[in-house]
């Protein structure tokens, strides 16, 4: 890793300024070593592994030759899952980054407070009743995890304590719309139950270039349009309500924009890829961990991708016949490490 | 209401109302839990008389088909009793030992854990049987419950609320990704969990509901011999200490309790959410938040909300029925909601 400067050197004039700069050149050194280690995964999945293509042939094709055979798996379904699981990782992990910032509580991640469900239901729904799978399936489930952001939001919103209740409202509806999962899917057929429930562990499995395409487009007019907006609203707003009001701030609003920015940007992926356990739990706190720093949101979507990538590394090669679905190993894989981070925060006495 | 006034973290001493209120209170709980029964019998798919249910139970008749009718009812609300009480008990039981408002059984993970570990045993090993099954949902639920604790516990201040339902909440989520893991592999493994896996009291044998009381009343023995420490502990790990509580022991044997109770419902019912979480805060704007008092509120009310839950699951859309894990979770959201909005400040996150 090429090290610009050392911390001890840029804490030199004033102390203040000085941690400033340490931080920014954590975050930074995190940014290259969660870059490296996602380039290291695609590369890995892409060259090496249980279908191993012949190297040479790989990088034919990747210079934009067309080798028979190497050509179709890389191009139609390697390189459009490395895209859509990416992309997706770095939604879900803003996503929980916001939520996670602006409650301050790290247990307040879409998946947690009932948003996740809320796409999930309503895409079993859409699947089970009305036999959907094409598009129409992503557009509930973008409108499920929407409407249901909508009604926890107006179930807590009131005065100052919008935070917890809005915590525990999401716990109650997501507890409610699990329980309506499972009772969709006692209505269904077995088979049918078998593809919802590979569907509800969420895959990478169905990514083509037109997912990857529908994501790049709309996580990337949020992320361009309105993420420099939301996140400049949400550092007034960390400094409390009345602060942020006093500032210019119309904290209704940038309340229900920040809202809105991080239920699309985690509702888009599921609505693909179906719910990825974990992804936007973990990659704020992970990049916190990494950074040593409050949760940094492009840092954490970085994360969140490198997640999904590492992890579908892992789906495609655990297993000498099956391949498992992403969702397993970012679920399986993803508890020990959150517990790892649990432990080391707590032993150096500055634990959630 | 002054109920609402009393907080989770108050002196007992102080908490909730007074003697004859508390008394009042366990008088209405124990006629809604009547009542409940009386509707489980009485109300369903296919209404019944009085007299029958009367004839049902006093003298049987296995020919006479509205007889049998009573006769599977029976079974259920038995199963509603033991299940709504085990449940109900355990989450009153884990909020004091934890001094969580949201400690449940869900939230914590044992539920997860019993279902996995159910999963894995059917699965892999052919279990069947009740004692088996059970004693899967056991292991489970005691697996996560001190691998929560554990990880919880490490640093300066202990085992806190947020580490608690953190750690928990991670267990569950990982816990779950094996569970759908193995229901992946294996269609026919699928099809028997996912009746199970909603929480259904239908289709249960009364036997399965009645080799589960002496456990029940096990877990409830040891988990309300822990009231007082929960009520020191509600004032803080240090006065409890200061007063000559050992915290370790109480949470070890108050651990043990809750595994039983949530172990024997999960594995006799599926898992239930939200009747550990909804109880208790129900319960406590009755009598308040000493456990004395608390924890009898929730063995007799969790009942009260399975019964009704049943019930109504068996009348709104005949002749299907909606399952009692579904209803509890319908009737429990709005409700837990709306007490969280009419200020209930004793959630302090």
């Amino acid at each position: 890793m090429s090290q610009p400067t050392e911390p001890e050197v840029t804490a030199a004039p004033q102390p203040a300024q000085g941690r400033v700069a340490v931080r920014k050149n954590r975050v930074a050194r995190t940014v290259l070593w969660m870059s490296l280690v996602l380039v290291l995964a695609i590369a890995a999945y892409l060259f090496w592994g249980r279908d191993r293509l012949p190297a040479a042939e790989v990088l034919q094709v990747l210079g934009g030759q067309k080798v028979p055979g190497t050509s179709f798996i890389i191009m139609s379904d390697r390189l459009p899952r490395v895209a859509v699981g990416a992309l997706a990782g770095a939604g879900l992990g803003i996503s929980g980054a916001l939520f996670q910032r602006w409650l301050g509580n790290p247990l307040a991640s879409p998946d947690v407070i009932g948003v996740g469900y809320g796409a999930s239901a309503a895409a079993v729904l859409a699947m089970i009743t009305l036999g959907y799978t094409d598009w129409k399936l992503n557009a509930f489930a973008l409108a499920g995890g929407l409407v249901v952001a909508a009604l926890i939001y107006w179930l807590s919103a009131s005065g100052k304590r919008t935070g917890p209740r809005l915590i525990l409202a999401g716990l109650a509806i997501g507890a409610m719309l699990q329980a309506l999962i499972q009772y969709l899917l006692t209505q269904a057929e077995v088979n049918t139950a078998s593809d919802v429930m590979h569907w509800l562990t969420g895959s990478l499995s169905s990514s083509n270039w037109n997912s990857a395409l529908v994501l790049l487009i709309t996580l990337g007019a949020l992320g361009a349009l309105l993420l420099p907006f939301v996140l400049r609203q949400l550092k007034m707003l960390e400094l409390g309500e009345d602060s942020a009001a006093a500032l210019g701030v119309n904290v209704p609003w940038a309340r229900v924009l920040l809202v809105f920015v991080a239920v699309a940007m985690g509702a888009l992926p599921i609505a693909i890829t179906g719910p990825l356990a974990f992804v936007a739990f973990l990659a704020g706190p992970i990049s916190a961990a990494l950074s040593r720093g409050p949760i940094n949101i492009p840092l954490a979507g970085l994360t969140g991708a490198a997640l999904v990538i590492v992890a579908n590394f892992f789906a495609a090669n655990l297993f000498a016949e099956t391949a498992l679905p992403v969702g397993v190993i970012t679920g399986a894989f993803g508890a020990p490490f959150l517990i790892w981070i649990l432990v080391r925060a707590n032993s150096t006495g500055n634990g959630a | 209401m002054t109920a609402t006034e009393s907080t989770t973290r108050q002196t007992p001493a102080g908490a909730g109302p007074r003697l004859p209120r508390k008394l009042g209170a366990f008088l209405v709980l124990s006629v809604l839990l009547v009542l409940a029964v009386a509707a489980s019998l009485l109300f369903g798919a296919r209404p019944v008389s009085l007299s029958t249910v009367g004839d049902a139970l006093w003298h049987f008749d296995a020919n006479n088909g509205d007889q049998g009718v009573v006769a599977s009812r029976f079974a259920r609300t038995v199963g509603a009793l033991v299940v709504g009480a085990a449940l109900g008990l355990a989450g009153a039981g884990l909020q004091g030992l934890t001094r969580n408002p949201l400690a449940d059984t869900g939230i914590l993970g044992l539920n997860a854990g019993s279902a996995m570990s159910v999963v894995l045993a059917i699965a892999f090993f052919g279990v069947s049987s009740l004692t088996g099954i059970m004693m899967a949902a056991f292991i489970g639920a005691a697996v996560v419950m001190t691998l929560v604790y554990l990880v919880a516990n490490v640093g300066r201040d202990g085992a806190t609320p947020i580490k608690l339902a953190l750690g928990g909440a991670a267990m569950a989520v990982g816990v779950g990704a094996i569970t759908n893991a193995i229901l992946m592999v294996s269609d026919s493994t699928l099809d028997r969990f996912r009746k199970w896996q909603i929480g259904s009291l239908s289709s249960t044998p009364i036997d399965t509901f009645l080799g589960a009381i002496p456990m029940v009343a096990i877990g409830a023995l040891i988990l309300l011999s822990t009231a007082r420490v929960s009520n020191a502990v509600s004032m803080g790990d240090d006065t409890a200490t200061a007063l000559g509580f050992n915290l370790g022991r109480a949470r070890l044997l108050g651990s043990i309790g809750v595994v039983i109770l949530a172990g024997t419902a999960t594995a006799v019912a599926g898992p239930i959410a939200f009747v550990g979480l909804m109880i208790p805060h129900a319960v406590r704007l009755l009598v308040g938040s000493d456990y004395r008092w608390l924890m009898p509120g929730s063995l007799l009310a969790g009942p009260v909300l399975l019964l009704v839950a049943d019930t109504v699951g068996r009348v709104i859309a005949p002749p299907s029925e909606i399952q009692v894990g579904v209803m509890c979770a319908m009737i429990g959201g709005p409700l837990f909601i709306l007490m969280m909005r009419s200020g209930m400040k004793s959630v302090s996150l």
